[in-house]
């Protein structure tokens, strides 16, 4: 088994069974438990990416989720190509399959590495600097060539075939972070009764635990983190989350948690989600998000080999990989002496130790010492060298001076920790700059949450531990869990914490060679120089202009650095040049595990009538209104939409038609004081309207504007059957229960939605009484009985009815309610009826032309929401003597009573087969200078086949006295004219709505 | 005579398992929206021979018959018998507003030891024992739909919707369903 930098007896995959990948087309094979970078350094190999700008060869930095270069595609099938995926956070599965990314023709050798020479010419700022001119080129050569150097990775070029879940959760305490301080804090708050969600985003429990060398309890660390993962998911009121990220913090302790489900299996079950999201409600949070180490900021710090200390801790005591044969080692904190210890224990050669400190102390300096590692002080690294691996470092005192060399293939380096305070921050909580750390640490909380651990800046792993136990005791406490259960302790120690150390570019000096703050970005401590030379000031601008920390890491190692180097240069104390925003996710997340479930046919409810399948089953064409699907029109055999509507017109005026109407809002106004509610949010008047009658209603708002209409039938003195429009119904009936609630709440009445209780057939035409008279059973369907606008209860085909005599056609019609698990069955009642007299079934289409025919207006098509009952010509709707109504103060304004409004007028084009289209422009005279002056525009035209002529509605500036005059329609190849007219077109001949 | 129509719903022919879960429309019930004023409570209580829930999210039966508290004014009452309940009210004189819904919603049985996980894939409410015991109801959302949630035992919520929603809650149902653990 070919794993040369394997250990036999290091790490914690003892026994794991060996798993083949490949890496490149290369195979290799690495060990269950491992993540595709250390299986790859198992087998010797760094060089893992090329960096975004300049294209140099990248090996790993971290071991997380912190690591900003290798990011490789995984691609598991065409749809299925993951891109930019962190190497130090994927599981090794059998048969995985990694790509790197941003090369060609190959990772060893790069083409864009020209960049890298080009250096001079691509400085700090190069985009806004060199794109701007001249304008022409930017279409046709700035932008191409930024989208395609832009990003990294190749997308999937089809659907994403995984499916992803939802799950909402409450507890009373959450804890992001599974390391020893949010173990602890979990076991304290389950062992009080408390509902508990802990999540970590390892694959397993115990965060620090993998590299440290602990002992809690008397056990290893990572052996008590095991013991404990197993207890905690053996308690009833515990939820052990892992491969569980806490990406984002919101507002009343709500956070965002994505589990990764399949990600790490080598065939993943179709029918499993690959993530979920978490939407979780937690009573108290925990914060024990721990924290990241950060490099050394020198020149040439970037080379494959080169990676933090507690990374190389990590691939050797975790995964039992030595990241070299000599190791080299630079530090300004103690915690890399932890590093060479064990290296040098587990027998790899360190060479030498760089302390940047001139005098640094404590056991882990002797100990280093005593242990042989030729520690060098006060001294920094002024370079290194090596292709595509580092081969050499340079090592000089700090104040410069003689320079030594020393000879090795890998480098640990470590300026110290800065602690992961994303989530607090998120949470809009407030931090502190600790001078004398020089780190950023939470201050005011804002939320009901605590920091434990080192995200609390807590060094060491004794008080990290006491803290948790503390917080999760007192959060369950807080949420009402007091007395009962173990008050928990636990022994712990650990050599060394995670210590502040220093924070910028360790040189201090101009150099040679890049000194990378941001390896992602590339951004070297000399662009961020550069942007404060340039006059930025924020860390803001600063940011943006480098782009520093604006990768996909959102620079967890590079923030803290460029942010010391910017108020270096600027002069200033670090917390006056600010800190950037930390905004969620914390790591990237998916958009499938942000929609869920909701994708195709759920990813927004589709409401179809009870009529639908009948209309389905008869070549219905369907069109989308809101939510719903209508029936648009009914073609039959080699009919188009035109010969079918001018069909459906022609059959409704001669014999009738059959139209599905139960998409119409309805809403039952029922109490004593109906009337008057009704007085308050219609224009017309109601007390005196008779139980049995209906009336055309227009709502207005409080503007005055046109808001909706519809017919509104008078069941019984304290009972109205109101109508809206398909589309208005929510809002309609939001608007009357604000109104309700707010302004009229002493009337005794109440609102409820009765739009889907009923299935509307209308059927309109001459014939339209005999068809519904044989199913009707206890209404007398005469003109003296029902006149047109009137309502009755009975009986059709033996189920109860509200019929209505109504119109929107002109024609004689009526509209038939019945519940709605009947639509189906009474409507194929009334179409075998129909069949008998010729009629058809008709569409929205059909409807709308119909309407326009009599100038009928459909809210929301010819108006517009700045549209009055009088612009509309509806003058007539409004009570007379009413002295309040919602819009009646709105009407009366100087704007809405002024000359020259825009008002709905009818039009004739000249040619009377030219069909305007809706939305087209009008203008007094066409042969004005562009941009022309104009007057309105058509809101509603078709082709009338009644009137055998094209019809249309518009609105125009004082319209109503512009009867007979010529208008003009420019349109891009011509210009048409028409006349203004009434806006009734049909002028009905037969049997008309009032019989 | 004409001949009576017959009924079809929209989730006639559904129905769905997976581990843990059972997904089944339920039968057409007798469903009243009810309005009234504290005052009327007593007078509506007697005609109905069953005390309205006064309080948030509870619910009150009598035989067949359940009131679902909506609001400080409002009610759902389910007759899973069919009785006609607009002509129990008919004869109430105190004020209030009877309103027949009995088709505009339709009902999904969940049932099942994952219950509770299934209707959190899409209802952002605490539906644990402890927040939402046996006999509670809510009016909520799943997904982008507004439901009425009624939790009749341990391991049973009845799901209330419109009727054109209903292809939508079941469909979410079985997306959540498949998604175990």
């Amino acid at each position: 088994m070919m794993q040369p930098f394997r250990l036999a007896n290091a790490g914690h995959l003892g026994g794991a069974s060996p798993v083949r990948f490949t890496f490149d087309g290369k195979s290799y094979i690495g060990l269950e438990g491992d993540t595709l970078a250390s299986a790859l350094l198992a087998n010797g190999v760094h060089l893992m990416g090329r960096s975004f700008k300049y294209h140099r060869p990248r090996g790993v930095i971290g071991a997380g989720v912190e690591e900003p270069n290798a990011l490789v595609g995984i691609h598991r099938d065409a749809a299925r190509k993951t891109p930019n995926v962190r190497a130090t956070v994927q599981e090794l599965y059998e048969g995985l399959t990694a790509v790197s990314q941003n090369r060609w023709p190959s990772l060893r050798l790069d083409v864009g590495a020209l960049n890298d020479l080009g250096t001079p010419f691509f400085p700090a700022g190069f985009y806004y600097k060199t794109f701007m001119w001249p304008k022409s080129a930017w279409e046709r050569l700035y932008e191409p060539f930024i989208r395609r150097a832009a990003g990294l990775g190749e997308a999937p070029d089809k659907p994403d075939s995984d499916r992803y879940a939802n799950r909402f959760a409450h507890c009373d305490v959450l804890v992001i972070g599974g390391g020893a301080a949010g173990i602890a804090a979990a076991h304290a708050a389950a062992e009080k009764g408390a509902r508990v969600i802990l999540a970590d985003e390892q694959p397993a429990l115990g965060g620090a635990m993998r590299y440290l060398s602990a002992t809690l309890d008397g056990k290893s660390g990572w052996l008590w983190a095991q013991e404990m993962a197993t207890a905690l998911s053996a308690m009833d009121n515990v939820r052990v989350l892992t491969r569980t990220t806490g990406f984002g913090y919101y507002a009343q302790n709500m956070l965002g948690l994505v589990e990764r489900l399949s990600d790490h299996l080598a065939e993943p079950d179709p029918d499993r989600p690959r993530e979920r999201l978490w939407q979780v409600r937690a009573g108290r949070v925990v914060l024990a998000t721990g924290a990241i180490e950060r490099h050394m900021v020198f020149p040439d710090n970037d080379r494959p080999g080169a990676m933090l200390a507690s990374a190389g801790r990590t691939y050797l005591n975790h995964y039992g990989v030595a990241v070299g044969t000599k190791v080299g080692v630079y530090t300004a904190d103690d915690c890399a002496y932890a590093a060479a210890l064990d290296l040098r224990s587990a027998g790899v050669d360190v060479p030498v130790l760089v302390d940047l400190r001139r005098k640094p102390n404590g056991d882990l300096v002797d100990q280093a010492q005593q242990a042989g590692i030729e520690v060098v002080t006060g001294h920094a690294l002024s370079g290194t060298d090596g292709r595509l691996r580092i081969s050499r470092i340079c090592v000089r005192p700090r104040e410069g001076g003689e320079r030594r060399e020393y000879e090795v293939d890998a480098l640990l380096t470590s300026s110290g920790w800065t602690p992961a305070v994303h989530l607090f921050s998120q949470s809009r909580g407030k931090l502190a700059f600790d001078e004398a750390t020089q780190r950023f640490l939470p201050d005011t909380y804002v939320q009901d949450a605590v920091s434990v651990g080192a995200c609390n800046g807590t060094a060491a792993l004794a008080d990290g531990v006491k803290e948790g136990l503390a917080a999760g005791e007192t959060a369950a406490r807080e949420t009402g869990h007091r007395g009962k259960g173990r008050t928990l302790s636990i022994d712990a120690w650990s050599p060394e914490g995670g210590a502040g150390g220093m924070i910028g570019d360790s040189a201090r000096a101009p150099q040679r060679g890049k000194a990378f703050v941001d390896f992602q970005n590339d951004v070297t401590a000399k662009d961020i120089r550069q942007a404060v030379r340039e006059g930025m000031r924020s860390i803001e601008h600063v940011k943006r202009f480098t782009t520093n920390g604006m990768a996909t890491d959102q620079g967890k190692t590079s923030n803290m650095h460029g942010l010391a180097i910017a108020a270096e240069r600027l002069g200033l104390p670090v917390p006056q040049v600010g800190l950037t925003t930390f905004r969620p996710p914390y790591t990237p997340v998916t958009f499938g595990a942000l929609v869920g479930h909701g994708r195709g046919a759920l990813f927004e409810p589709t409401r179809r009538t009870p009529i639908h399948g009948w209309a389905e089953e008869n070549g219905a064409v369907f069109e989308d209104v809101g939510q719903w699907k209508r029936a648009w029109y009914f073609p039959r055999d080699g009919e188009d939409m035109h010969g079918a509507v001018a069909r459906e017109c022609r059959t409704v005026r001669t014999s009738a038609g059959i139209f599905d109407a139960t998409t119409l809002g309805k809403i039952e106004i029922v109490g004593p004081d109906a009337a008057r509610f009704m007085e308050l949010m219609y224009t017309n008047p109601w007390q005196k309207l008779a139980p049995g009658r209906c009336r055309y209603g227009i709502m207005l708002r409080e503007d005055g504007f046109i808001y909706d209409d519809g017919v509104v039938g008078r069941l019984a003195d304290g009972r109205f059957h109101v109508t809206t429009t398909t589309g208005g119904a929510p809002r309609v009936l939001n608007h009357m229960e604000d109104y309700l609630q707010t302004e009229f709440a002493e009337l005794k009445v109440w609102l409820t939605s009765t739009s889907e209780q009923w299935a509307v057939i209308a059927v309109q035409g001459p014939k339209s009484r005999e068809i519904i008279a044989p199913l009707v059973e206890g209404i007398d369907l005469s003109d003296e009985a029902m006149p047109h606008m009137s309502v009755r209860e009975g009986r059709f085909g033996g189920v109860p009815t509200r019929l209505f005599r109504m119109s929107f056609t002109g024609e004689l019609g009526f509209e038939i309610n019945v519940p709605a698990d009947f639509g189906r069955q009474a409507w194929e009642a009334v179409w075998e009826e129909g069949r008998k007299h010729g009629a058809c079934a008709y569409g929205t289409e059909t409807m709308h032309v119909l309407r326009a025919e009599m100038g009928f207006i459909i809210v929301g098509q010819d108006t517009d929401g700045t549209v009055t009952p009088h612009d509309a010509g509806l003058s007539w709707a409004i009570g007379k003597k009413k002295t309040d109504f919602v819009g009646i103060r709105g009407l009366a304004r100087p704007d809405l009573t002024a000359v020259g409004r825009r008002q709905l007028v009818g039009l004739k084009t000249r040619d009377p087969n030219k069909v305007l289209e809706e939305g087209a422009q009008i203008v007094a005279d066409p042969d004005q200078a562009v941009p022309m002056k104009m007057i309105g525009f058509v809101t509603s035209s078709y082709w009338s086949e009644n009137c055998g002529r094209s019809i249309a509605l518009a609105l125009v500036e004082g319209g109503h006295g512009r009867m007979g005059e010529i208008v003009h329609v420019p349109m891009p190849d011509e210009v048409i004219d028409a006349e203004i007219v009434s806006t009734v077109f049909f002028d009905g001949k037969g049997e008309d709505a009032n019989g | 005579m004409v001949e009576v129509l017959t009924r079809t719903g929209p989730l006639d022919g559904r129905s769905f398992a997976a581990s843990g879960v059972r997904l089944s429309p339920a039968e057409p019930a007798a469903r009243l929206s009810l309005r009234a004023g504290g005052d009327a409570v007593k007078a509506l209580s007697k005609a109905l021979a069953l005390s309205l829930p006064l309080r948030p999210k509870s619910t009150s039966a009598s035989g067949n018959l359940a009131a679902l508290w909506l609001g400080p004014d409002e009610w759902l009452l389910i007759d899973e018998d069919g009785n006609d309940l607009m002509a129990a009210c008919a004869a109430i004189t105190a004020v209030h507003s009877a309103v027949d819904i009995s088709h505009r919603n339709v009902a999904i049985d969940v049932t099942g030891p994952n219950v509770e996980d299934v209707l959190a894939a899409g209802c952002p409410q605490d539906l644990s024992l402890r927040a939402f015991p046996v006999g509670a109801a809510s009016r909520t959302i799943f997904g982008k739909a507004e439901v009425v949630l009624w939790r009749r035992s341990e391991q049973h919520f009845r799901v209330e919707c419109w009727r054109s929603f209903a292809d939508y809650v079941f469909g979410l149902l079985e997306a959540a369903a498949r998604d175990p653990g």
